[in-house]
């Protein structure tokens, strides 16, 4: 098929070649009406998770109100997986679309954050030039600033706060353990009847993070990296725990679930007692959902339990810059982050400094009434910060190696 | 028309010049614009996957040429265990759908329960991978429908049994899941293909001679329907290796199989991953090569030893076990997919539905009421790239097929292997560097973009499933439509496209099922622009909720669904007052 052959020929040298794409004018995130100016009848591919009709709902609420309010269009592009997104963006420098890419916005944190920073993926700094920014909380939440430790650096903004959440049917059991020590003494009496996601799944992960921190001799030398601290040493006592949690599993420690979503699941099928979430109203929705018997509460650790923030960021390629920033700032915004709090619509908890707000904002906040299995702000406890992410790569990968990898 | 080539087809083929110069030119080069159109994308793909493979990748800061990718890929801890896994998942899936399809067809010829086997075929092909997986996940889980239909009273079970079924270590569950999917598959292929061959009449003559209906088939039909079923079979092989979307619901993970690491390595945050997961893609391309390879010489070894068998001479007259036999196995691959798919529309009316119940506390329209709004966009795009990826299916396979028979030119062996490239390379490998090159040349994230990677998976199933019964068409039908004065253009359109009709509108179905399941090449081919059924349904089952799964399995299942009804209902319609074109090949 020699005409076929030519035929490729002339296309391969394309294959990792620049091309010429108009070089758009980048907004400047400093001159606010400006960036609302270029914003209008832009649209805005946000590329977000879209596991949870809920939340899908609240993305396409979001969306409506910014093109009501400021013409920006915005289309709602649904993953089972963020780094989907991240490839998208690598691909595209990979092929040397450096203006007028496809993906405008990212809902994201943590290693997918880290990723695109050290990788020249990402926008900015924009984040502190939005005129919402002055709300948000970062004294007491000092996660809106760091993201797994790793400075955000005005990449990207901040949209929610996650932490920990444990949730278990009363009507099944009553005094759940409150450490990681009592849990293993439970799952002793009470053997097959608690799992964990498999690693590296985001929440596998975390929890050997959370018991890492309550293990650990010295819980400070987790803000430094992995090798500088003796990851050996400092997880042996991790590492002890896990061998002798893991005969007490759900299937004896043969097969785990995959995502916090599939816990959700096996607690619902009454296969595994006690579950846990980022999300700390996860339970309450649960609920609303049917998804979850009425006689599900949430619980959390005596010594606090991990917490971060998730955010949004702009592609260093995206199409729609100034859009993708009048859409973050109207995510900040208290209107916006007091209905996202709402049990009702999703549940997710504010970045903002409610005693910053004015009083009419505040009295939205203060109106919520957050679920019968949702704790309070007061009963959810110290949130403990993320160890360096370096430290999550080793203890992937030490988990992989000895128990991903079959005996 | 060139005088030049004018004369070069007289030169070589007189009979032919006078069909030559009445038609269109266009018509010589589909097959090389098929190609173009398969392969083009493909081979793009795996460059861009062998690059990597070997350290080549700029954007990641690879450019030099090397073997790290390879160390870093054999040094995975349990790489072994997810080889073996893919290759075994492969080998027993494949041999035992066919030992079952062989079994039911052989029972079923000539009996009403033939008819029966056809009739479910429809519902059964139309039914997602992804979503009889879950349906069967229900159905066997320790805390499934089974179990709560028998929990308590007859087995005590208060709490579930902490007991492995799915997910088991050797694949089982994994296994039955694609079996109970691909003996459909091989059915409807079996069943075009013995059309061809006069099976009717090959399994009367062998009762006449004695031998009992089971036997009689396997000897006088199997070996001659198998050649015809052979690369459909290899294609069931290649897609038992590298299936992702089964393996994450039902397979081990503790490691998983090779596929889903190559997902979970590039869907990792750490990018340096993509260059182990591209040597791994080109391992996993390699291991489905070798694998078909042995699976061929399995067919020499099997062909000399039935040769022995035939020879032999019995008749196998007691095969009513056997016959019980298929029944029961046909039974319970239809009744797997069918309860399953039951408790999944049950689950998208529940409320509350705990261990042990039955059946739900309550029902619910909510899951359906707020999903219906967000429905009618993704029922579009699905339905306008179907329709138009299975059309430029068709009019490509019918033009190669219809170059073949005017023009005398057979096919070679190895452009059917290039056919089956598309098939046996591992998506996921191939796509991303797809994704790459179509973004190079800037026409990624368009609409015919989007067509145009469902063409690469929708054009060999439809080629496939056409092109036997295209080539085994009696041509004294064409000959004697000759000889009464009609043209090539004629004999097409009023003998051989009417009589194919069955096998046409068949691949035609079959082409749009396989583009509403694409759920990878619509995402990173459109980027995320073109929302279908199964890019929503996957979506939303990363959240795990058993109701909003069942609402997008029965609409993912419902397209294809309408594809295959149109297939069988046309015919019937057309032909209402011509029985004997129902029954043609």
């Amino acid at each position: 098929m020699p005409r076929l052959a030519r035929v490729f020929a002339a296309l391969l040298p394309l294959l990792f070649t620049v091309t010429s794409t108009l070089r758009a004018s980048e907004p400047d995130p400093r001159d606010w009406n400006a960036v609302l100016e270029a914003a209008r009848s832009q649209t805005v591919y946000w590329h977000a998770w879209g596991g949870e009709p809920r939340i899908n709902d609240y993305i396409a609420w979001a969306g409506r109100e910014v093109e009501r309010r400021y013409g920006v269009t915005v289309e709602h592009v649904k993953l089972s997986d963020t780094a989907e997104a991240v490839s998208r963006v690598l691909g595209e420098k990979a092929a040397g679309r450096h203006h007028g890419g496809s993906v405008d916005m990212i809902w994201i944190n943590g290693e997918n954050f880290a990723a695109m920073k050290r990788n020249g993926l990402l926008f900015g700094p924009w984040v502190e030039s939005l005129p919402n920014w002055r709300y948000v909380d970062v004294t007491d939440k000092p996660t809106v600033l760091s993201d797994f430790t790793v400075p955000t650096d005005g990449l990207e903004a901040p949209w929610g706060m996650a932490q920990i959440v444990f949730f278990y049917d009363t009507a099944r059991m009553t005094d759940p353990p409150r450490s990681m020590r009592a849990l293993l003494e439970w799952a002793r009496a009470n053997p097959g009847r608690f799992a964990y996601p498999q690693p590296p799944d985001f929440h596998g992960s975390t929890f050997l993070k959370q018991a890492l921190n309550e293990l650990v001799e010295d819980p400070a030398i987790l803000a430094n990296p992995a090798e500088e601290a003796g990851f050996d040493r400092a997880t042996a006592p991790l590492w002890t725990f896990i061998e002798e949690l893991k005969p007490l599993l759900w299937r004896g420690g043969r097969v785990y679930p995959q995502n916090s979503a599939k816990l959700r699941t096996l607690l619902a099928d009454g296969e595994i007692d006690i579950a846990f979430s980022f999300n700390p109203s996860e339970a309450s929705n649960a609920i609303a959902n049917f998804e979850l018997p009425e006689t599900v509460r949430s619980f959390v650790f005596e010594g606090g339990t991990i917490g971060n923030t998730n955010f949004v960021a702009i592609p260093y390629n995206a199409s729609a810059k100034a859009g993708a920033m009048v859409l973050a700032d109207f995510l900040l915004s208290p209107e916006a982050q007091a209905r996202k709090q709402d049990p009702e619509v999703w549940g997710g908890f504010t970045v903002l400094d409610l005693d910053a707000l004015g009083a009419e904002d505040r009295a939205r906040f203060d109106a919520l009434d957050l679920g019968v299995a949702t704790l309070s702000p007061d009963e959810l406890g110290p949130m403990l910060p993320e160890p360096h992410p370096s430290w999550m790569t080793r203890i992937e990968e030490t988990w992989q190696a000895r128990y991903g990898a079959g005996q | 028309m060139a005088p030049a080539s004018e004369e070069a087809y007289s030169a070589r083929r007189p009979l032919s010049l006078r069909l030559a110069l009445r038609h269109p030119r266009i018509l010589r080069h589909v097959p090389a614009i098929t190609l173009l159109v398969m392969l083009g994308p493909t081979a793009a793909g795996v460059v861009g996957t062998l690059l990597p493979a070997f350290g080549y990748l700029p954007a990641l800061g690879g450019y030099a040429v090397s073997l790290e990718p390879w160390r870093a890929l054999f040094a995975t801890p349990g790489l072994g265990s997810s080889v073996r896994l893919s290759v075994s998942a492969g080998f027993v899936t494949t041999f035992l759908s066919l030992a079952l399809v062989a079994l039911i067809v052989a029972a079923s010829q000539g009996t009403r329960m033939f008819a029966l086997v056809q009739r479910a075929l429809s519902p059964l092909l139309s039914v997602p991978h992804a979503a009889a997986a879950f349906g069967l996940a229900f159905l066997i889980a320790p805390s499934g429908w089974i179990a709560r239909a028998l929990s308590p009273w007859a087995t005590g079970w208060e709490t579930p049994p902490d007991v492995v079924i799915l997910n088991d270590p050797a694949g089982l569950a994994m296994m039955a899941g694609l079996i109970v999917k691909e003996v459909p598959f091989l059915l409807l292929m079996t069943m075009a293909a013995l059309g061809q061959i006069d099976a009717r009449r090959s399994r009367q003559v062998a009762l006449s001679l004695g031998y009992g209906p089971v036997v009689g088939w396997l000897k006088g039909v199997f070996p001659r329907v198998y050649p015809q079923i052979r690369l459909p079979v290899y294609a069931v092989l290649a897609y038992s290796m590298s299936v992702v979307d089964v393996a994450i619901i039902l397979a081990p993970t503790t490691p998983p199989p090779l596929a889903v690491l190559l997902v979970r390595w590039l869907n990792d945050p750490d990018l340096a991953l993509r260059f182990q997961a591209s040597a791994g893609a080109v391992l996993q391309l390699l291991l489905v090569a070798g694998a078909i390879g042995i699976w061929r010489l399995g067919e020499i070894v099997v062909a000399r030893l039935g040769r022995r068998w035939i020879e032999g001479g019995s008749r196998g007259r007691r095969d009513r076990a056997a016959r019980g036999l298929a029944g029961l196995l046909a039974g319970a691959c239809f009744l797997s997919v069918a309860l399953g798919l039951v408790g999944l529309v049950v689950w998208s009316f529940a409320g509350l539905w705990s261990y042990p119940d039955t059946l739900p506390d309550n029902w619910t329209l909510r899951t359906w009421m707020r999903q219906a709004d967000s429905l009618l966009a993704p029922v579009i795009t699905t339905v306008t790239v179907g329709v138009a990826a299975t059309g430029i299916a068709l009019l490509l396979g019918l033009g190669c097929l219809e170059n073949e028979v005017r023009f005398g030119q057979r096919p070679t062996t190895k452009s059917l292997w290039l056919l089956y490239l598309p098939l046996i390379t591992p998506q996921i490998g191939f796509l991303f560097g797809l994704q790459t090159f179509l973004t190079a040349i800037d026409v990624d994230r368009s609409w015919g973009a989007v067509v145009l990677a469902h063409l690469v998976f929708v054009l060999p199933y439809v080629f496939l499933a056409l092109a036997d019964p295209y080539r085994t068409w009696d041509r004294r039908y064409a000959i004697t439509a000759q000889c009464l004065g009609a043209g090539p253009d004629r004999v097409f359109w009023t003998v051989r496209l009417p009589m194919l009709l069955i096998p046409v509108l068949t691949a035609a179905a079959i082409g749009f099922a396989v583009s509403v399941g694409q759920y990878l090449p619509t995402l990173l081919i459109g980027a995320g622009r073109f929302a279908t059924v199964t890019t929503e349904a996957v979506a939303l089952a990363s959240g795990g909720d058993r109701r909003v799964i069942g609402v997008y399995a029965l609409l993912q299942m419902a397209l294809p669904f309408l594809g295959f009804a149109l297939a069988v209902g046309l015919p019937a319609l057309l032909f209402r007052r011509r029985k004997g074109m129902t029954h043609a090949p």
